[in-house]
């Protein structure tokens, strides 16, 4: 599994959503799924399964997939 | 088997005092223990008598809560080593004294930094271990003087009715991970905290007592330990005072 599926299953896991629902274009608060309450959900996830620690910056940075992305490239994942 | 057999809790201000009692009492249970502490050596002087007593893991940290940074290295160094916590316990804290014309800035900072921020700082960091396994508990130590107010402890009193609305609102949040968050409110308790007293105050203290006696630590480390094991795993966002019926 490369790192992108694999953001993408820590995205499906985390917001209990079908993996087909997700793609970059996929925002923070679009869909019903993924609000404030699950995306603390979301950062533990992605976390672990990424072996990262994300700052308060990072959590509040992260609205979407694309983000994610951004964000997980900086602390040296590559995607 | 103990109550906490499998758990691993995570205790600040766990050198002396009530976080001492809590790191004893959660180990005879069972738990694995990480005590953080700024004083490392007094952590060290007792951690392996805990370890060897009660056939427990014990890790001793030096960190201080007010330092984002000092707790986000003891969370990463855990994560790395693949321990992960159940039981948070939010101990460490600080009482000063004064009314409020006399009490200066930096106390008023150092007493929000220590008591609010790091229950705050540590609250952030231990839910993400938490939300994953969705379990977990937090217990804040919070202060009879947090839900009744005393004279001339209005910023001690503002600091801990603060771990108050923190722990209610945090429940709130957390209760459909199965996380809870409660809080301990201590009376007059035998601690360092209350060790300078004078004589006479330590008299008036005990006539506002029900029971007639001061509480010990082990008193608080028990009601920590009813929050912190399946015994309470239906209650959250609640408030319990150990206090032996003081009135203040």
């Amino acid at each position: 599994m490369n790192n992108n599926e694999k953001l993408y299953k820590s995205f499906a896991n985390a917001l209990n959503i079908d993996p087909s629902l997700i793609n970059d274009d996929l925002k923070y608060q679009s869909i019903k799924q993924w609000d404030s309450i699950s995306h603390m959900m979301l950062i533990s996830y992605i976390e672990e399964d990424f072996g990262v620690s994300l700052d308060t910056d990072d959590v509040i940075d992260m609205s979407s997939v694309a983000k994610a992305r951004e964000i997980l490239t900086k602390h040296n994942i590559s995607f | 088997m103990g109550l906490l057999t499998g758990s691993t809790a995570l205790i600040t201000g766990a050198s002396k005092g009530i976080g001492k009692a809590i790191s004893e009492l959660f180990a005879k249970e069972g738990a694995d223990i990480i005590m953080v502490s700024r004083n490392i050596s007094a952590l060290n002087a007792f951690s392996d008598t805990i370890a060897s007593d009660f056939g427990v893991k014990v890790y001793s940290y030096e960190g201080d809560v007010r330092n984002h940074e000092s707790i986000g290295y003891i969370f990463k160094d855990l994560s790395e080593k693949g321990i992960f916590i159940d039981i948070l316990v939010n101990n460490a804290g600080i009482m000063i004294d004064a009314t409020l014309q006399m009490i200066k800035d930096d106390v008023i900072h150092d007493l929000f930094e220590t008591n609010v921020y790091g229950t705050i700082f540590c609250s952030q960091l231990a839910i993400k271990p938490f939300l994953r396994r969705r379990k977990g508990s937090i217990i804040n130590l919070s202060s009879i003087v947090g839900t009744n107010g005393n004279l001339g402890q209005s910023i001690y009193s503002a600091s801990k009715a603060a771990v108050i609305g923190f722990t209610k609102s945090l429940s709130k949040e957390l209760a459909p991970f199965n996380i809870r968050v409660n809080a301990v409110a201590p009376g007059f308790i035998d601690t360092d905290m209350t060790k300078d007293m004078s004589a006479s105050l330590v008299e008036k203290n005990i006539g506002s007592i029900g029971m007639k006696r001061i509480g010990k630590p082990k008193d608080v480390a028990r009601v920590a330990l009813f929050l912190a094991s399946d015994l309470s795993e239906y209650v959250t966002g609640q408030v319990i005072g150990v206090d032996g019926g003081m009135i203040i």
